[in-house]
């Protein structure tokens, strides 16, 4: 129930500020009948009506998972970014080996299993990618090969 | 004449040792994608596009092997069903009722063998009926102008997400998310930038791609970590895989029905595999005099449901490539690689790009007798595939999705932006919004609003122009009724659903 309202609510808030963003879009030089904002304000106004009518009628409440579950898909996802942000900067094998050994802790907690894994998966696929398909990975960092 | 002449093309395509080579990889990888728990067919393909675009491949090629990948899917859904009672698949759902008790008896063996002969029935009368379909309806969606097309989008999104969902308002806020995201970077009209916020990333728009991976692939692997990678034991024993010739024969008609069935379930837009392999069972059930068998390892229950969920993957092609309106998810997925590569599916693609259509349609009859292959005398391969861990399995497919996007793009802000995508995916999913409507907004949003500021421009601004053709106000009607009819038809499909259960 209260799931479902809240989402009602967020996405009530989401179509108001994508109406209003859609007010500011700038109307061109010779426009044509429907212009620029008229279609993102229909859709706007329809995620509007969904949000109320999930706020108006909810569903059941979902299973949601426990705090320390919810924890660790938060750190998965400081995990991910991490890696987004790292993949370029220090090349493909360092990053990968710990963002994937991670992972693979999170899904079963083994510690050494999952080191094992994360070394695997990132020269496997780094052997794979680099070799197998062409792509234009660095295995290191730029500046260490000098 | 016309279509022997269209053929021959197609088949001096398909049979370059090239494409050959490629349908060959690609329905061993599709047959592995469909058979691992949580990789089905749409996030298969999803992370498979990427590569296949950064390899170089030319459309024929990254369509035939795509398409070999889905195929192969639907084939290899059915085996974690039989073996493991998990669906590889969603439309794989129906084939636990009877492949998990039938494999608990003994027989594993012989569902395996079974379905997959039902898979190459369905899924080679299917391409039968796209070879037959595909062009007359090519020809029909030549007078298609903007308010067809606009009431045809609507459809699609209707019916998707009509059928989809439990909750109509979930299925309508999903299409309007979909639609608001590509809405997002510089409108092809007027050149003005919309919903940017100043950020540079976006002025191009969100790539359909990142949106795709970070919704199914990423969203996946917190779903895996949230429930720890259980249940991913194989509960019973596979002896020896002999062919069940009888039982083959005796569910040979039980086969034909099911493909009919499943074709045009999934010719529908939006409908799709499930839809497909489930009214096949019914229909199975319903007719059989036996009633009481089904559920409890019934042959024909796993016959029906298999012939009809690749009978309906077949169909699902059909609107896809002559109107470009995918008839599923993965279909929806297909249509982002078409746009990906710069080509526009619709009537004009038969008599552009006969080389493209043929030459899919020739790997796709290709494609089935590969997998008939594969699947039944080496199926023993693929079960061993099952028991990789998702402790390697699901890291390894996030890895592959970072690299498909990051090789595509090169910026670390699409990277972002899909696993933001990922953990919207797992919220929307918790919250049983369905994500297909999502990914068709996503890809149909910029096409729709096309279609509808045309409509006001060869009319001057009259809304009445909407719905002025006969085709137009038929489409608004299938479309209203495919949203609405699943309100009073949902009771009807709890009640035989719970029946089946128990």
């Amino acid at each position: 129930m209260a799931s479902d309202r809240i989402f009602g609510l967020v996405l009530l808030a989401l179509a108001l500020a994508y109406i209003a963003s859609a007010f500011t879009i700038q109307t061109a030089f010779m426009p044509d009948p429907l212009g620029s904002k008229s279609f993102p304000v229909m859709i706007g106004a329809l995620i509007g009506i969904c949000g109320l009518a999930m706020i108006a009628k909810p569903d059941a409440e979902p299973e949601w998972p426990d705090p320390r579950s919810f924890v660790r898909l938060g750190f998965a996802v400081v995990v991910l970014v991490g890696y987004a942000y790292a993949l370029k900067p220090m090349g493909f094998l360092l990053p990968t080996a710990v963002a994937s050994g991670v992972l693979a802790y999170q899904i079963t907690p083994r510690a050494g299993l999952a080191a094992l894994t994360g070394v695997g998966l990132s020269v496997g696929l780094f052997v794979l990618f680099r070799y197998g398909l062409g792509l234009g990975l660095m295995a290191v960092p730029r500046g260490l090969l000098g | 004449m016309e279509l022997l002449t269209n053929l021959a093309l197609g088949f001096s395509v398909a049979l370059t040792p090239t494409t050959l080579m490629l349908s060959v990889f690609g329905c061993f990888l599709g047959t592995i994608i469909g058979a691992l728990p949580g990789l089905g067919p749409s996030n298969g393909v999803a992370i498979l596009i990427p590569l296949a675009f950064t390899l170089g491949l030319d459309a024929v090629s990254a369509l035939v092997l795509l398409t070999s990948v889905y195929y192969g899917a639907m084939y290899g859904g059915r085996i974690s069903s039989i073996l493991l009672n998990i669906p590889g698949d969603e439309p794989a759902v129906m084939t636990t009722l009877d492949g998990y008790p039938m494999a608990k008896a003994g027989q594993a063996g012989d569902a395996l063998v079974l379905s997959g002969v039902a898979s190459f029935v369905g899924a080679f009368l299917a391409t039968l009926g796209l070879m037959l379909l595909a062009p007359v309806l090519a020809r029909v969606a030549y007078v298609f102008g903007p308010s067809e097309y606009f009431a045809l989008y609507l459809l699609a999104f209707c019916t998707l997400g009509g059928v989809a969902s439990k909750n109509q308002a979930k299925a309508a806020v999903a299409a309007g998310l979909g639609l608001a995201i590509a809405m997002i970077g510089i409108d092809n009209n007027t050149a003005m930038v919309r919903f940017t916020f100043g950020n540079l990333h976006l002025y191009d728009g969100v790539d359909f791609l990142v949106a795709i991976v970070g919704l199914f692939a990423i969203a996946e692997v917190f779903f895996f970590i949230e429930s720890h990678g259980k249940e991913s034991a194989i509960g019973v024993k596979l002896e020896k895989v002999t062919i069940p010739f009888r039982m083959i024969k005796d569910s040979g008609w039980t086969m034909l029905k099911a493909s009919g069935i499943g074709f045009f379930a999934g010719v529908l837009p939006g409908a799709g595999a499930s839809l497909g392999s489930f009214l096949a069972y019914m229909a199975e059930r319903a007719s059989s005099k036996d009633k009481e068998s089904f559920g409890k390892g019934n042959p024909r229950g796993v016959a029906a449901p298999e012939a009809g969920n690749n009978a309906a993957a077949g169909g699902a092609l059909v609107p896809m490539l002559t109107l470009g309106v995918p008839g599923s998810g993965t279909t929806a997925v297909l249509l982002a690689l078409l746009m990906t590569l710069n080509i526009t599916p619709g009537p004009t693609l038969f008599t552009d790009r006969p080389d493209v259509v043929w030459g899919l349609i020739a790997s796709l009859l290709i494609a089935n007798v590969v997998l008939l292959v594969m699947n039944v005398p080496m199926v023993k391969i693929f079960v061993r595939v099952l028991q990789l861990p998702p402790m390697v399995l699901m890291p390894g497919v996030t890895m592959v999705s970072f690299v498909g996007i990051y090789s595509l793009t090169g910026s670390y802000f699409d990277l972002l932006l899909m696993v933001g995508f990922g953990v919207a995916g797992y919220l929307l999913r918790k919250l049983e919004v369905p994500l297909v409507p999502i990914i068709l907004g996503v890809l149909l949003g910029n096409a729709m609003e096309d279609s509808l500021r045309r409509a006001m421009v060869l009319s001057g601004g009259d809304w009445t122009y909407l719905f002025s053709s006969p085709i137009a106000v038929g489409l608004w009607i299938a479309g209203i009724a495919g949203f609405v009819l699943p309100f009073f038809m949902r009771g009807l499909y709890a009640r035989s659903k719970a029946g089946l259960v128990d």
